[in-house]
């Protein structure tokens, strides 16, 4: 049996699944002042009276990292940058705590100014002073040769809980994102060790030893001690969970768009031919422009509890939520609120619902259902604007090859699947408002954790090899060997798959989990003079997002409808 | 948040997968490190910076501005039409003022591309900037445009398109033409006898440095500028002044495109050459769009950058001074020396011989214009290249009064076919491009 559990903004979802079937759902509120109970009450409903040697794994998806960063309770982290020429690194400043200091290397990964010791040494005694614990250190172009950010941490000495370095934690480029990454890494790593150790605990108090894996952003899973390393990975997994869970349900050969309304937001996402979209560069949030991998979603706020009003006349919806549903003692009324009137859901005191829309429906001069209808239409407008200039977005992404340019493939999805609270209600208006074909995620209101649960390891590696220079590095491997001036873009790819392959691993994948494919290879002839010095190659690789194998096929009849205990 | 004070676009087009040949400066390696270090800067980040995807530009786009023989699909690749419809799109940005600012980084450069084109001239097939111009001068209200070419070669080609034409001024700042390729670009080439003025050469002495430049920017070309007004500023940004450059003997700087680019402050830059693909491009590149768009480029510099070292001599200040009062007095007297021409010439001819280094053609050219009282005159071009191809072109200009146009198409209908290889009329009023049927010679 294995376990997937998912924190949303309103509900903390869990499922059980057996061997070919959900065994178990439940759903609690989730508490945001205190998440961990949230997760532990459904981690013990869930698992109650299951032996605990039967199951084999629970994936976790939580909006803790995600609510640190957001409502700014994040840890104090000293920063060290290292810029060396270009925009003035004072302009990417993430905290008080960041200092730039000397050393720079080039875009060929060759050193153009040393680093001063005396400089980092005297911030380590200041910083051991202040109590600061965590460090991160991130260096321009320090991807293409990581030597300075090793050598300020060697400097740094002890006396520090955590000290991240840049060049770990992506093999792109971006030094601004760089450093917001190295950042968001280090100021959510107490919070994330804390909660999950807390974890850990209360599960081994209960005798259930299992193996614990947390889902990332990119929809893909990695083991509880990885995450300690790089907790910045766990950030935003919300969204990757029900694309996950919509997966099995997307056509093979087709582009889907997903779209999950939740009670405070929605979330929409691409696949194409059952494989999510991934984010070319990197999570945003708060401000923040990161370079940790992941989905390419898009959320906005409005959701099935968005707080509807009058603005001048203007009927807004969202994007706060003030509670929830009339219908079920929420103090404004909502667009679940006119799924009720027109008996499109039940549920809940229906009348609390007629009461909070007759007011809105009376200063617009209109029946309450005329209302009601209107009110659900602007939602699902509003939702396909938003998606419609999200896949603008994604068609209008320069590429680079005359190749590219020529191929010119453009994502027109021809089919919407759509999950979380109100799905049905809202698919057959999306149905009515659009060409596509429209259909809802079975166990649409789990779905989420359903994903969660069956979500694979995923996995990037970055080859970087310069044969005039001689080096090959993978920086987020912590990997640097020499070569020969044969070294070619087929080497580079063995290489680049070779390290793949033992990340996954480390990462609690299965063999079976680790399906390689090539991303990017570019070679190319570095020309001196009118002589061929060498050869630059860039290779990168991945394990795309998926479900595990052992549910791939029989994943869809996992969702089928039979009645599944619990709280639904 | 970095916040730019112009909105600035950006068309970045590297074509990783193209090359004149495997060692040709013009190669798959040229944007590679400045496409580092555009990406490790983080600009395309920044607030106020938008990267578009280049535009593919069409064979009518090309045939406002060039005859190309034997037809424009046989002297260009794909790359070609990316590379000037990556600078069309940041000029249709611009009319369309979704960005103040543009930058087209994008390969094959174009800058020598003439108005007829048997192959390829100094890496250039066709003029990514004539087209871009072209196209704008058709879809929007561009009348006047001013084009500064800031490569270290002569802008020939574009300054071939422009010889005639009163409306486009044509700026172009290079080395001296004694000691590089192409070799034209004296400061006495300033425009057809309808034209003079409309053409302004700047050569300068090799090992001109950040000085030499700026000092020619504030003294001759804004000036001029401000004489011009133009509706639009095009930079033909070749970056090959630079002081590393393998090809060059100049001593420009990062440091100094930047400032240039933000004194003269282009609507529209377009990458030329420059091939100093490590030690120059990734700065001065870098230099070039933060310039545009306003922000601090103060650090921008390159690992070895030391101007008292690249310093240029108190002889060539002197040069340079010089060489630029005779500008100015020349400038000024300009639009005498048109009227003059108008009144004492009927017809004005130009012979000369053109030489394709890249694709090894020689060709040699007649020009007969019609000095029009009233327009800037229609143009017939009789073309010959050592591969024995023979074609007459007419171009009917933009702005041609009814007589020229009726003596354009009077050419081009008696024009014999059987004595030609390919017979073109360029018809810019009504926008029309005709080819000849040929009978076989």
């Amino acid at each position: 049996m294995i376990i997937g559990l998912d924190v949303g903004g309103t509900n903390t979802d869990a499922v059980l699944i057996g061997k070919d079937r959900i065994l178990r759902q439940t759903k609690v509120p989730t508490d945001h002042s205190n998440l961990f109970e949230s997760v532990w009450t459904g981690l013990d409903e869930i698992t109650r009276d299951v032996p605990p040697e039967s199951i084999s794994r629970v994936v976790l998806s939580t909006t803790l990292t995600t609510n640190a960063i957001i409502e700014k309770k994040l840890a104090g982290t000293g920063m060290i940058v290292c810029s060396g020429p270009g925009i003035d690194p004072e302009l990417f400043r993430t905290n008080d705590h960041y200092s730039c200091v000397s050393g720079s290397i080039d875009h060929r990964g060759r050193e153009i100014q040393p680093i001063d010791p005396g400089e980092i040494r005297t911030l380590a005694s200041r910083w051991r002073a202040e109590g600061l614990k965590q460090v991160g250190i991130v260096g321009k172009f320090s991807v293409r040769n990581p030597k300075q950010e090793l050598e300020i941490k060697e400097i740094m000495g002890e006396g520090f809980d955590y000290i991240v370095l840049g060049h770990r934690l992506s093999g792109n480029l971006g030094f601004p994102r760089r450093i917001a990454t190295a950042y968001l890494n280090a100021s959510v790593h107490p919070i994330h060790r804390r909660f999950f150790d807390a974890v850990r605990d209360s599960l081994d108090k209960k005798g259930l030893q299992i193996p614990i894996y947390i889902l990332k952003a990119d929809g893909g899973t990695m083991n509880l001690e990885s995450s300690m390393n790089y907790p910045g990975q766990t950030i935003l997994s919300g969204p990757a969970a029900s694309v996950m869970g919509a997966l099995p349900f997307a056509s093979e050969n087709e582009e889907t768009l997903v779209l999950d309304i939740g009670g405070t937001s929605t979330d929409m996402a691409v696949l194409i031919r059952r494989t999510p979209l991934l984010d070319p560069v990197g999570i945003e949030i708060s401000g923040h422009k990161t370079l940790i991998r992941s989905l390419k979603t898009l959320s906005i706020g409005l959701g099935g509890d968005s707080a509807l009003r009058l603005v001048d006349g203007e009927l807004r919806i969202g994007p706060d939520r003030q509670g929830p549903p009339m219908a079920y003692g929420g103090p404004a009324p909502t667009p679940t609120d006119a799924l009720i009137v027109l008996g499109e859901v039940s549920g809940g005191d229906d009348r609390a619902s007629f009461t909070g829309l007759k007011s809105l429906a009376d200063q617009l001069g209109t029946s309450i259902e005329q209302a009601a209808d209107r009110i659900l239409n602007q939602v699902c407008r509003k939702i396909l604007e938003t998606a419609t200039q999200m896949i603008t977005g994604i068609n209008s992404k320069p590429v680079y090859t005359v190749h590219e340019v020529l191929e010119d493939h453009q994502v027109k999805p021809q089919e919407v699947l759509v999950l979380g609270g109100p799905a049905p209600a809202f698919a057959a208006r999306f149905a009515a408002m659009t060409g596509f074909q429209v259909r809802v995620v079975p166990q649409w209101r789990v779905a989420n954790a359903i994903g969660a649960a069956l979500a694979k390891n995923t996995c990037e590696v970055t080859v970087f090899a310069d044969t005039e220079r001689g080096v090959a590095v993978a920086p987020e491997e912590d990997f640097s060997q020499s070569v020969r001036r044969d070294f070619d873009k087929q080497g580079a790819v063995k290489l680049a798959f070779d390290l793949l392959r033992k990340k996954c691993i480390k990462q609690g994948a299965s063999e079976l989990e680790v399906e390689m494919e090539v991303l990017e290879d570019l070679q190319f002839n570095m020309v001196r003079g009118f002589y061929t010095t060498g050869r630059n190659i860039r290779v990168k690789v991945q394990v795309k997002p998926g479900l595990i194998p052992e549910y791939r096929e029989i994943a869809k009849t996992l969702f089928d409808d039979h009645s599944i205990p619990g709280t639904a | 948040m970095i916040q730019t004070k112009a909105k600035t676009g950006l068309v970045f087009f590297p074509a990783f997968d193209w090359a004149i040949s495997a060692t040709h400066p013009e190669r798959e390696e040229r944007l590679l490190y400045t496409q580092d270090q555009v990406f490790e800067e983080g600009l395309l980040d920044v607030e106020g910076i938008v990267e578009y995807k280049p535009d593919l530009a069409t064979v009518e786009d090309i045939q406002r501005v060039h005859f190309c023989f034997p037809d424009e699909r046989r002297v260009i690749t794909e790359s070609h039409l990316i590379s000037a419809g990556g600078a069309k799109k940041i000029g249709i940005e611009v009319m369309e003022k979704r960005i103040e600012r543009g930058f087209a980084l994008v390969r094959p450069p174009g800058h020598h591309a003439m108005r007829v084109v048997h192959g390829a001239r100094g890496f250039c097939n066709i003029n990514i900037e004539a087209i871009m111009i072209e196209y704008l001068r058709n879809h929007y209200a561009v009348d006047r445009v001013a084009i500064v070419d800031t490569d270290c070669h002569h802008g020939d080609g574009t300054q071939d398109i422009y010889w005639h034409d009163p409306d486009t001024l044509f700026i172009s700042v290079h080395q001296d033409g004694r000691t590089l390729y192409p070799g034209s670009g004296s400061y006495d080439e300033m425009g057809g006898p309808t034209a003079v003025g409309s053409t302004v050469n700047i050569p300068l002495p090799p090992r001109t440095s950040e000085e030499g430049f700026l000092y020619v920017l504030d003294k001759v070309i804004l000036p001029i500028l401000a004489d011009f007004k133009p509706d639009l500023i095009v930079n033909s940004a070749g970056q090959d002044n630079h002081y590393t450059d393998p090809i060059t003997n100049m001593c420009f700087s990062a440091q100094g495109y930047a400032e240039l680019t933000s004194r003269l402050r282009p609507h529209i830059a377009v990458l030329e050459g420059g091939y100093s693909i490590e030690g120059a491009l990734p700065y001065v590149n870098v230099g070039i769009i933060m310039a545009l768009a306003g922000m601090d480029y103060s650090k921008v510099k390159e690992p070895d950058y030391h101007p008292e070292k690249t310093r240029q001599s108190i002889d060539s200040t002197r040069y340079i001074e010089k060489l630029t009062a005779v500008l100015m007095e020349t400038w000024e007297k300009s639009a005498e020396v048109r009227d003059k021409h108008r009144a004492s010439l009927r017809f004005a001819k130009r012979e000369r011989n053109i030489f394709y280094d890249t694709d090894q053609i020689y060709e040699s050219q007649r020009e007969n214009l019609r000095v029009c009282p009233d327009c800037s005159g229609v143009l017939a071009i009789h073309s010959d290249t050592d591969r024995g191809k023979q074609i007459h072109a007419v171009h009917i200009p933009r702005k041609a009064c009814k007589a020229c146009q009726e003596l354009g198409y009077e050419w081009f209908d008696s024009s014999r076919a059987r004595q030609y290889d390919g017979v073109f009329l360029q018809d810019r009023p009504r926008d029309q491009y005709v080819v000849k049927e040929l009978n076989n010679k």
